[in-house]
């Protein structure tokens, strides 16, 4: 009896399976817990809608967590049919382990750029392993009423950001620019890196570092370190143990008038903040200095090279390449800045002026991404230290440049 | 003719406890000391015997980690040796008074943090010491002493020590119950027979009741050795992995922690991670070994 009862169930799963399988799901993995709703809400439906058939589910977990998650997951076969990748080495060690498939020959890979596709490349550019998503691009937002209200324009050249920031100071209602050291990563993203491509002439100076023809000893490495020392002055007060979030809140409170930006910040300062936000572009040197920003390529997607619905995957991928989707995520997501070649017309205003900065700048990435943070000492690390003793004035910009050239090129063979 | 009998009950007896300690704790830290001695070269693993180790402590780049690490650590247990374990002998002290009022509370006040999750902890405490809406500031500045305050937990000179009162505060109630059981355990009869003899008050306690609760200083210091050198929490919460600023904050824990699972874009390297879990391992059984055989053994007893 109990027998049957089993056989029975058995084959009810059978043949619950076997309906199932006309249509194929294919299942997302993502760190972006932060926009479920928005593929839950926009995103599929949208895909679903011209593609009657597939399924998709998107299943985020922490961001945290989503390396070392999604590498056992990997590792067990249990990962879903398509994978968000994180820009540069973490998704090239996936690749390299065969976990990710060569999507070079999927004809939606056209629509980008090759900076874009630069983050989910190898080293020769011959396998391109994830469709690229989203960039983020540095700069800094500001209190527009607070600006109005002290009669300050937005600067343009450093001379000008640094007057601003001693106007602000003078007045004492804000503090000029909310920004703190004890997370130490903005320090080097939102500080370094954002300055930075100025004094580097961007893609130039980076790939010259990456050939080993700079060194970090060199005047344009080492000057943003002597900028990032002044802006000291002009942080909050305990600013050494102000944390991200605290700077979040003190710009979105009105408290502070500068704030060095991410533009992922746009949605969250929207909701927030109860005035009027403006952004202006890493300062030049000298009025009429080609202007280099950090536009960062942050998220991808790519195919599980385990996954049995490979079709379907890559249909949504195709799909994920084209205007369409842009067009949705970069809409509904302002400041996750879509890196398709076709334009896409966005509503959001101050998203809408960071982005403009693409046609006015020439674009480059954070300059520790590529291949120069794989070895022991980590650069990418090492420039956050770097970057917070700079602003703390514990060393001179020259002994830190010195310390990192030291550090890199204890593994870098270009740097030997 | 007497046969030896086996005597199976004692294996059965034992069989529940002894495999899952063995799978959950002893498979798992041999298994970590055996992946310390190996690497990985273009995705596969080979045997390296004690290079990792050699890495550790001669390469400057992981030497200087390593040894700030475990500098940090002594400094994080000397801080629990001078100042938790002299507090809590001190409230266990006054909470054994027999006139003391409201016992039960203050015992209960003292030692509700030590079952509060670090998290918890770690996060009310950054937000107290915050200079921009903790209370700190505004308390000090209330008793006019503003110009003490710095922001201590973002300064290299100060954030260890402060993570260290913070940890000493949600622990103090440890060696509080424990010397308060060995003071309550005194009995009656020789502290009449001290008063009798003219040693009352203070004296009673330097005299008669600190040797008598020495062997439970003896092992709350051992806790605390242990504890403290594998403590990780309360830093990974408070400032993440990178121990700030400037690695000032960092110990061993945290050490390992960013070696062995990565951090940002370092990617983790389990090995070298057990070669510091085996390093770690090491000093931990070194001090315990040392207390147990060069101090405890010479320790004096007195039966009661």
């Amino acid at each position: 009896m109990t027998r049957k009862v089993l056989s029975l169930a058995l084959m009810s799963t059978a043949l619950v399976t076997s309906a199932y399988a006309q249509d194929a799901t294919l299942n997302i993995e993502s760190w972006r817990n932060d926009d479920l709703a928005l593929w839950q809400e926009k995103i599929i439906p949208a895909f679903e809608a011209e593609h009657p058939g597939i399924k998709v589910i998107f299943s985020p977990s922490a961001p945290a967590e989503y390396n070392a998650v999604l590498n056992s997951k990997l590792e067990a076969g249990s990962a879903g049919d398509l994978i968000t990748c994180r820009p540069f080495d973490a998704s090239l060690a996936l690749y390299e382990n065969g976990h990710l498939t060569d999507l070079s020959d999927l004809d939606a890979m056209g629509n980008f750029s090759d900076v874009a596709k630069s983050a989910w490349q190898t080293d020769d550019g011959s396998a391109s392993f994830c469709v690229p998503m989203a960039s983020v691009i540095h700069g800094f937002i500001y209190n527009k009423d607070a600006f109005n209200e002290l009669g300050i324009d937005a600067p343009t050249t450093e001379a000008e950001f640094f007057a601003a920031l001693d106007k602000i100071k003078e007045d004492g209602t804000y503090i000029p620019m909310a920004m703190g050291t004890n997370d130490q990563w903005e320090a080097a993203t939102m500080g370094y890196n954002n300055i930075g491509p100025n004094y580097w002439k961007g893609e130039e100076g980076r790939q010259a570092l990456i050939k080993g023809e700079q060194k970090l000893t060199d005047p344009q490495w080492v000057a943003p370190y002597a900028t990032l020392a002044k802006w000291a002055d002009y942080l909050g007060d305990g600013y050494e143990a102000q944390t991200y979030p605290d700077s979040q809140n003190l710009f979105t409170l009105g408290r502070a008038a500068v704030y060095p930006a991410g533009s992922w910040e746009i949605s969250g300062f929207n909701t927030q903040a109860d005035f009027e936000m403006g952004a202006f572009k890493p300062p030049v040197q000298n009025a009429g200095d080609t202007c280099y920003i950090s536009d960062h390529t942050d998220i991808g997607i790519g195919l599980n090279a385990a996954s049995e619905n490979q079709e379907a995957a890559r249909t949504f991928l195709a799909w994920v390449a084209s205007p369409e989707f842009a067009s949705i995520f970069g809409n509904a997501l302002p400041g996750f800045f879509p890196l398709s070649s076709t334009p896409v017309e966005l509503e959001d205003p101050l998203a809408k002026e960071i982005v403009g900065w693409r046609d006015e700048c020439e674009s480059t990435i954070r300059s520790t991404y590529q291949i120069l943070s794989r070895g022991t000492p980590n650069l990418e690390n090492e420039t956050w230290g770097a970057s917070v003793a700079a602003i703390k004035g514990a060393e001179t910009p020259e002994a830190l440049g010195q310390q990192l050239q030291d550090g890199l090129a204890t593994w870098y063979a270009p740097h030997q | 003719m007497q046969t030896r009998r086996i005597r199976w009950h004692i294996a059965v007896f034992l069989a529940p406890a002894v495999l899952v300690y063995t799978a959950v704790m002893i498979f798992p830290l041999f298994n970590t000391l055996r992946l310390a001695l190996f690497t990985e070269v273009d995705q596969t693993r080979i045997y390296v015997g004690l290079q990792n180790f050699r890495t550790l402590f001669f390469d400057p780049i992981w030497s200087e980690q390593f040894w700030n690490a475990l500098g940090n650590n002594f400094w994080f247990f000397l801080i629990h040796m001078l100042v938790q374990n002299p507090i809590g002998i001190a409230l266990a002290a006054l909470l054994s008074h027999p006139r003391l009022r409201f016992a039960a509370l203050y015992r209960s006040a003292i030692f509700i943090p030590t079952i509060m999750s670090f998290v918890i902890v770690g996060f009310a405490w950054k937000l107290i010491l915050s200079p921009l809406w903790g209370i700190a500031p505004s308390m000090l500045d209330a008793i006019g002493l503003k110009s003490l305050f710095a922001p201590w937990l973002g300064k290299e000179e100060h954030a260890l020590t402060t993570l260290a009162l913070v940890s000493v505060w949600q622990f103090v109630g440890i060696p509080m119950m424990l010397i308060y059981a060995a003071l309550l355990s005194i009995p009656e009869e020789i502290l009449e027979a001290g008063e009798i003899d003219g040693i009352t008050g203070a004296s009673a306690f330097w005299k008669i009741k600190l040797p008598l609760i020495i062997p439970s200083i003896g092992i709350i210091s051992i806790l605390t050795f242990v504890g403290n050198f594998n403590a990780f929490d309360l830093i990974y919460v408070s400032q993440g992995a990178l121990a700030g600023p400037d690695f000032s904050t960092d110990i061993l824990g945290t050490f390992m922690y960013r070696t062995f699972f990565g951090f940002q874009l370092q990617l983790g390297d389990p090995h070298m991670g057990s070669a510091i879990a085996g390093a770690m391992f090491a000093i931990i059984l070194v001090g315990v070994c040392l207390y147990l055989f060069g101090i405890q053994t010479r320790m004096r007893r007195y039966q009661l």
